[in-house]
């Protein structure tokens, strides 16, 4: 199973999100970034994140989308 | 608002799309983005292709392109017709009613009622209502009902917002009184507040089309877009379906004692893969009962999709006999609504290319 931030890396590997704590003030994700990143993140953690939990402030960094999942139900490894 | 009926049905249903085709993998040429980020988005969302007018071709024409296809086969009769409603966002003319030109064009006769509707995605739903409604008239007993909209003139190609999922079609659809005790139940909300989600911001008398609304303006994230063109706040736009559609569903059955997992089909409009089926995962339907591949094949036509997606889905299934369905729009205005009802037998059920 993928970690979130390499799940981030390929989808912009242009960028360092480790390194970042506002992807989206930050120019690293746009809104098509996030819809990627959601079918992504699906797939690698075995849920379905909800449509009403797509919002900005969910995706801000690394620790809210980690945050997110958990709420959604997957297991992250430690 | 809540809305019943008795005795009416829909008898069959055409769309009409242009055989002039577009794939998604020419078009994102156009957009100022990595060609990797656009094919994840391809993959996620379902753009492949799509069906475009050529240049100057507008939305009687499809409608008309249709009808004589239907007269021709003795599926309809133009003397039958008691009212034609037209539901667009593409009329031909501010002035005269596109159905008044549909009308003209074919020859149909004086003693029957012409109706446009500024309707968008919400559309057919929409039209459906204001069609049982004119039934209950004892004047009327055939509709038909135009959905459609030719929006592929009115995107930027360099806006990949919008620019990917468009295609242009008609649906038309014969609605009328039916010998059996059909029940039909709809709700439909409406919220103008949040109307400038999805709009054209120019073209109207706040802000006819010059030079200067013609003119391609860095609107964020890569992308051109002039104010002729229609604008789509993505983001928005997906909140409003998932937060607004489910309760609508869920309180129109709960409101007519259906069970939600008993019917056989949901139809909803087709705005693109991803959104439907986080819809569905909201709702917990399988994604068999809730088609999704409108946009990947045709793009999204607005009103059209939904009988689209029965006409590709299920054609086979409402010609031989009939189904539960719940059909849901959402789309401009902000406008959503939500129809349970029997679909078929229907005497024809199919699309057909406009060369």
């Amino acid at each position: 199973m993928k970690s979130v931030a390499e799940i981030l890396k390929e989808i912009r590997p242009e960028f360092d999100f480790t390194a970042s704590t506002d992807f989206m003030a930050d120019g690293m994700l746009d809104s098509f970034d996030m819809v990627t990143l959601v079918a992504a993140l699906d797939k690698n953690y075995g849920i379905s994140i909800p449509g009403t939990d797509i919002l900005p402030e969910n995706f801000q960094n690394i620790a809210s989308i980690e945050t997110l999942l958990r709420r959604c139900g997957a297991v992250l490894q430690p | 608002m809540n809305f019943s009926f008795r005795n009416k049905r829909i008898s069959g249903v055409l769309t009409v799309v242009p055989a002039n085709e577009r794939s998604f993998l020419e078009d994102m040429k156009n957009f100022n983005a990595p060609e990797a980020r656009s094919l994840k988005l391809m993959e996620v969302m379902g753009y492949d292709k799509r069906r475009v007018v050529s240049e100057g071709v507008c939305i009687s024409d499809l409608a008309v392109f249709g009808l004589q296809n239907l007269f021709s086969r003795s599926l309809l009769k133009p003397e039958d017709i008691d009212a034609l409603i037209l539901i667009s966002q593409t009329p031909d003319y501010l002035v005269p009613p596109t159905t008044s030109v549909i009308q003209g064009r074919l020859g149909l006769k004086q003693d029957m009622l012409c109706l446009d509707i500024n309707q968008a995605c919400a559309g057919f739903v929409i039209g459906l209502i204001q069609s049982f409604m004119f039934l209950e008239q004892e004047s009327i007993r055939k509709v038909v009902l135009l959905s459609g909209d030719v929006l592929s003139r009115k995107v930027s190609p360099k806006d990949r917002t919008i620019y990917p999922l468009v295609g242009d079609a008609i649906a038309i659809t014969v609605v009328e009184r039916d010998s059996g005790e059909s029940s039909i139940e709809a709700t439909v909300k409406m919220d103008g507040s949040r109307g400038n989600a999805l709009s054209i911001p120019a073209g109207g008398m706040r802000l006819p089309c010059s030079p200067q609304t013609a003119v391609l303006e860095d609107v964020g994230d890569n992308n051109l877009r002039a104010k002729d063109h229609l604008f789509m706040d993505g983001s928005a736009i997906f909140n409003f379906v998932q937060t607004e559609v489910p309760p609508l569903i869920n309180a129109l059955c709960s409101r007519t004692g259906r069970d939600i997992y008993s019917g056989d089909y949901f139809l909803c409009h087709q705005p693109n893969r991803f959104m439907l089926q986080k819809l569905a995962d909201k709702m917990k339907i399988p994604h068999a009962k809730m088609p999704n591949n409108v946009v990947e094949r045709f793009g999204n036509s607005g009103g059209a999709t939904i009988p689209m997606a029965l006409t590709i889905n299920v054609a086979d299934h409402l010609k031989a006999g009939s189904a539960r369905a719940c059909l849901a729009g959402f789309g401009a205005g902000l406008t959503w609504a939500a129809m349970l009802l029997t679909l078929g037998p229907l005497s024809f059920c199919e699309l057909i290319d406009y060369p």
